[in-house]
């Protein structure tokens, strides 16, 4: 293990005791002693705290900035207001996703938050790109996400003026004593917020968070079960280099003026492919979501059939979603399976287990939109 | 630290054996293996009347995790099966060596063998760590 690299809360995870695991290079917690399933029920009904500061921070800034990143992103992001946050993809040439990530005008800058395991080849690909015109530098920063219900009663003790941010708006904010950058987003569906510390700040931080009585620390793992049920994809499981946005169901990551006939139709890396799928609908398979009716969780790499037993597609996600209290998964059927209450059936050792295709996400979204 | 009664065997892959002196024996998994899945949620049953050899893989068991075979500690046949896992996996969190236990087996010989007694399967566990 001493390879993998160490997030600043990596003393922190050790003394509350959590479990640590290998993830994108990283040694993380992939849960604490409250478990998995309770740690997820107490993100659901109070508050959870993250440690996500294995994501790869970034600042892109000169001019024009908003129009350079789109040459690599086909989100609207010269229409992105200042202080706003956006999802976006960078594309590949083939159509297919080279990864997921969120950005904000910072005003100055761009703030691009990119995934971990992705985090090295993006930051090559955005200075290969940009690197003669832009400033392309990735950010020392921790990043902690607060997230759940009462996420904001929190916020209210710490830094009330945060808690006027709606879903998806970024802002700077001091609290604590700290310079943070709030923005109020995260990857459970529930309200909530994420918060990027100075690196050696961010311990002292996280356990003045840890100190309100609402809040626990969470793992890996339910952060895994929590972005199932809230219907969010996972990069590298649920989209890759091989899934267009179309295939992946993120046709809404593609701005309105990105697309044909918009002010700034396509100049993104797989336009072509991409804009024909997006008119056309002629793409072949589709990611959905899917609910068992027994208990057996079905886990990524399941095979999906039809009833006869033909393959159809395959699982990509999978857990037992403990808010539903049912086995929840999102997987690729073909187009004519999209449609919510189409049955497939998922091989689960050697036995076809019904699935029935459902309208994500699984759980009611939390966000706050004022 | 796990809880390992002493009145029970065990096997290295980590489940218990009641032996009722009867010619039957009851099988559930170690407090350390609940501890290791975490939050089971789905337990595979074997058949009742099923043939188990010593050794061999008779159910699953999953948490919110990870999928786990669970294999014979003894040869036999599977006479009951706890149906109440269905609904209630939990429970072999909660009660590891009572309401979790997982399937009842009529032994094809008189006696259990080459099973771990409580200090012995303790000293397997230290020595993993």
């Amino acid at each position: 293990m001493s390879e993998l690299k160490q997030t600043p809360l990596h003393a922190l995870h050790l003394q509350l005791g959590a479990k640590m695991v290998p993830f994108a290079g990283y040694e993380m917690p992939v849960q604490y002693p409250l478990g998995v399933k309770k740690e997820h029920e107490h993100t659901r009904q109070k508050c959870g705290l993250f440690d996500v500061s294995h994501m790869g921070q970034i600042s892109v800034s000169g001019n024009n900035v908003a129009e350079a990143l789109e040459t690599l992103i086909p989100a609207d992001l010269v229409g992105l207001a200042k202080g706003a946050q956006r999802y976006g993809l960078f594309t590949s040439t083939e159509g297919g996703i080279i990864d997921d990530l969120m950005v904000v005008n910072a005003g100055d800058h761009f703030y691009l938050v990119v995934n971990a395991a992705c985090k090295d080849q993006d930051l090559a690909h955005l200075r290969l790109n940009l690197a003669s015109t832009h400033e392309v530098e990735t950010l020392d920063r921790g990043l902690l996400a607060l997230q759940g219900p009462q996420a904001r009663d929190v916020m209210q003790r710490l830094c009330p003026e945060a808690c006027e941010l709606v879903f998806m708006q970024h802002g700077r904010f001091t609290i604590a004593g700290q310079e943070v950058w709030v923005s109020r987003s995260g990857y459970t569906g529930e309200d909530g917020f994420e918060i990027s510390v100075a690196a050696d700040a961010c311990e002292a931080f996280a356990e003045r968070l840890l100190a309100e009585p609402e809040v626990e620390a969470i793992g890996l793992g339910a952060r895994d079960s929590l972005r199932l049920e809230a219907g969010l994809c996972l990069y590298g499981h649920d989209m890759d280099m091989q899934t267009t946005p179309v295939e992946a169901g993120l046709i809404w990551a593609i701005g309105k003026p990105r697309r044909h006939g918009g002010e700034r139709a396509g100049g993104f890396p797989g336009a072509d492919v991409i804009l024909h799928q997006v008119d056309a609908k002629d793409h072949t398979r589709k990611r959905v979501g899917l609910l068992a009716d027994g208990r057996a969780p079905v886990r990524e790499g399941a095979q999906l059939v039809d009833e006869a037993g033909n393959e159809i597609g395959v699982v990509t996600s999978g857990s037992f979603g403990p808010s539903i209290g049912k086995p929840v998964a999102m997987g690729y059927v073909p187009r004519e399976l999209e449609a919510p209450q189409s049955t497939v059936f998922a091989v689960v050792r050697g036995k076809q287990l019904p699935m029935v295709v459902t309208p994500m996400p699984f759980v009611k979204p939390g966000y706050y939109r004022g | 630290m796990s809880n390992l009664p002493a009145n029970l065997r065990y096997a290295e892959s980590h489940e218990w054996v009641l032996d009722h002196k009867d010619g039957t024996v009851t099988v559930g998994i170690t407090d350390h293996a609940q501890q290791a899945l975490g939050d089971v949620v789905f337990v595979e049953l074997p058949e009742v009347g099923a043939a188990l050899t010593k050794g061999q893989e008779f159910g699953v068991i999953e948490s919110v995790k990870a999928a786990s075979d669970l294999y014979s500690p003894v040869a036999g046949e599977v006479i009951e099966v706890n149906e109440a896992l269905e609904d209630a996996p939990e429970t072999v969190n909660d009660a590891p060596y009572e309401g979790g236990w997982i399937m009842k087996v009529r032994l094809d010989s008189d006696t259990i063998d080459g099973l771990l007694d409580a200090d012995a399967y303790q000293a397997t566990l230290s020595a993993d760590e």
